[in-house]
């Protein structure tokens, strides 16, 4: 009982510790300069362009878990859900030359890439999809950015717990020839609970990068007014590391 | 000369710093997905090797579940975890410690010394004999340095999507991203039973003098 005693105190004295570290503006700056150093480490050591692993058809999951919102009840959606999103567009813009508006059918018509690829959520668990769409690079260049532009952001319909959900990356991400607009998975127009009728993929990072039920792309040269100014949904509501590749 | 050198020193305590706090962390992030799996993926209960039992607040960082703020710790320790981890090898390889004290000999490994050592052992009885250290402990740290605390590091990196691009091939050799995972839980669980018995043993064997060589140096016998 006295060893248990003498273990809680040291691990509560740890903790306050810590937590008084956490609180301190230096000790903020710090937690959040390692997560720098990680991108860093991680930009040094792979290409640009380097390639998350693609498998064969044959290693997908059974099923696709869903995480986040999984069935959005707020806005327009159930009403695009109901008319199985023939009236979805979606828009390119912000710092572009030429916004766009794009349908279903005009996303469908662009050069596609599909991709099987493993889906690493920040909880732990991992599932394995097949998914097919058009490179991002593909809108971007069409649109044309204009120079300031830093981050890529995106835009979601789900509201979850009385916030819009979006996410960023910046450009080396955005062009990467694995981020893709998948409209499909595993061969069929994506299930409401993984996105439908849009979501991002974004192969090099963690799960919740991958917005769902896309409705714009939008390029900013900052992301210090949007939201909370963390970045995405989770980093302003939770904390969330905004680089997601570790 | 000093019984334990300066190197040795500053790198124990600021791995065991580094050790504490990364498996404090890492039990909060456990706590959020509380099952492990083998092979590339699982995400449901009938992929499951192991259901983990969730972990009291009181052992966790930081104290309540937070997943974002127990990352954040885990991402930054790792880094003076993993640059240190380099340091001691490089130093022990440098001044000799590594082949001189914990490198074990042929005829230790011989059935009836092994047993000879665990008897002492039992008995509380730690007179080295001619070594800096006897079998069971050069048994133990050469574990410790040589394959548990490397592949804390290693199964760390396997588990990075960022890093996965370059290090592809060290995530298959761990048998996929989900083995990865339940190696790197493994390994810190064997760390821990290490931690223990190590305490305890430091315990048994006169406290005051152990810590006050790791601070000081001590004197060789």
């Amino acid at each position: 009982m006295k060893r248990r005693n003498f273990l809680a105190a040291a691990s509560a004295a740890l903790l306050a510790g810590c937590n008084r570290v956490a609180e301190s503006e230096s000790g903020k700056v710090l937690l959040g300069a390692a997560e720098k150093w990680h991108q860093r480490a991680h930009r040094l050591l792979t290409d640009r362009t380097a390639l998350a692993p693609e498998y064969p058809r044959s290693a997908i999951s059974p099923f696709f878990r869903g995480n986040g919102s999984t069935d959005p009840q707020n806005g327009d959606y159930p009403r695009h859900a109901a008319e199985g999103f023939v009236n979805w567009r979606l828009e390119v813009r912000g710092l572009v030359h030429k916004p766009l508006s794009l349908s279903l059918d005009n996303i469908r018509r662009l050069p596609q890439r599909t991709q099987v690829t493993r889906h690493d959520c920040v909880e732990g668990w991992s599932a394995i999809g097949e998914w097919t769409g058009p490179q991002l690079s593909l809108l971007l260049d069409e649109a044309g950015l204009q120079e300031n532009a830093r981050f890529i952001l995106f835009r979601c319909a789900d509201n979850l717990n009385g916030q819009d959900y979006y996410e960023s990356v910046d450009l080396i991400d955005a062009y990467h020839p694995q981020t893709i607009i998948a409209h499909s998975l595993n061969g069929e127009p994506l299930p409401i609970r993984n996105g439908a009728p849009l979501r991002m993929r974004i192969e090099r990072q963690l799960g919740y990068k991958h917005a769902k039920y896309l409705t714009a792309i939008e390029a900013v040269a900052s992301l210090d007014d949007i939201g909370l100014g963390q970045g995405g949904y989770w980093e302003d509501r939770a904390g969330y590391q905004w680089y997601a590749g570790i | 000369m000093k019984r334990h050198a300066l190197s040795t020193r500053v790198w124990h305590w600021l791995n065991l710093l580094c050790v504490v706090v990364l498996f404090m962390s890492g039990l909060t992030i456990s706590n959020a997905h509380r099952r492990l799996y083998w092979g590339d993926w699982g995400f449901a209960p009938e992929q499951a090797w192991l259901v983990v039992p969730r972990f009291p607040d009181w052992m966790t960082i930081p104290g309540y579940y937070s997943l974002a703020l127990a990352r954040d710790w885990h991402i930054l320790m790792a880094w003076p975890f993993a640059l240190g981890l380099l340091f001691m090898w490089l130093a022990m390889l440098g001044n000799r410690h590594f082949t001189r004290d914990i490198v074990t000999r042929r005829r230790e490994w011989r059935p009836a010394a092994i047993w000879s050592d665990i008897r002492a052992h039992l008995r509380l009885d730690f007179d080295h004999g001619a070594d800096k250290y006897n079998f069971l402990q050069k048994l133990a740290y050469g574990l410790v340095l040589g394959v548990i605390l490397p592949m804390m590091v290693f199964t760390g990196i396997a588990i990075s999507p960022g890093m996965e691009p370059s290090f592809g091939w060290l995530v298959d050799l761990l048998g996929g991203r989900q083995s990865a995972r339940s190696l790197h839980f493994i390994f810190a669980f064997a760390l821990a039973v290490f931690f223990v018995v190590h305490l305890i043993l430091v315990i048994l064997s006169g406290p005051i003098g152990q810590v006050r060589a790791m601070l000081t140096g001590g004197h060789h016998p």
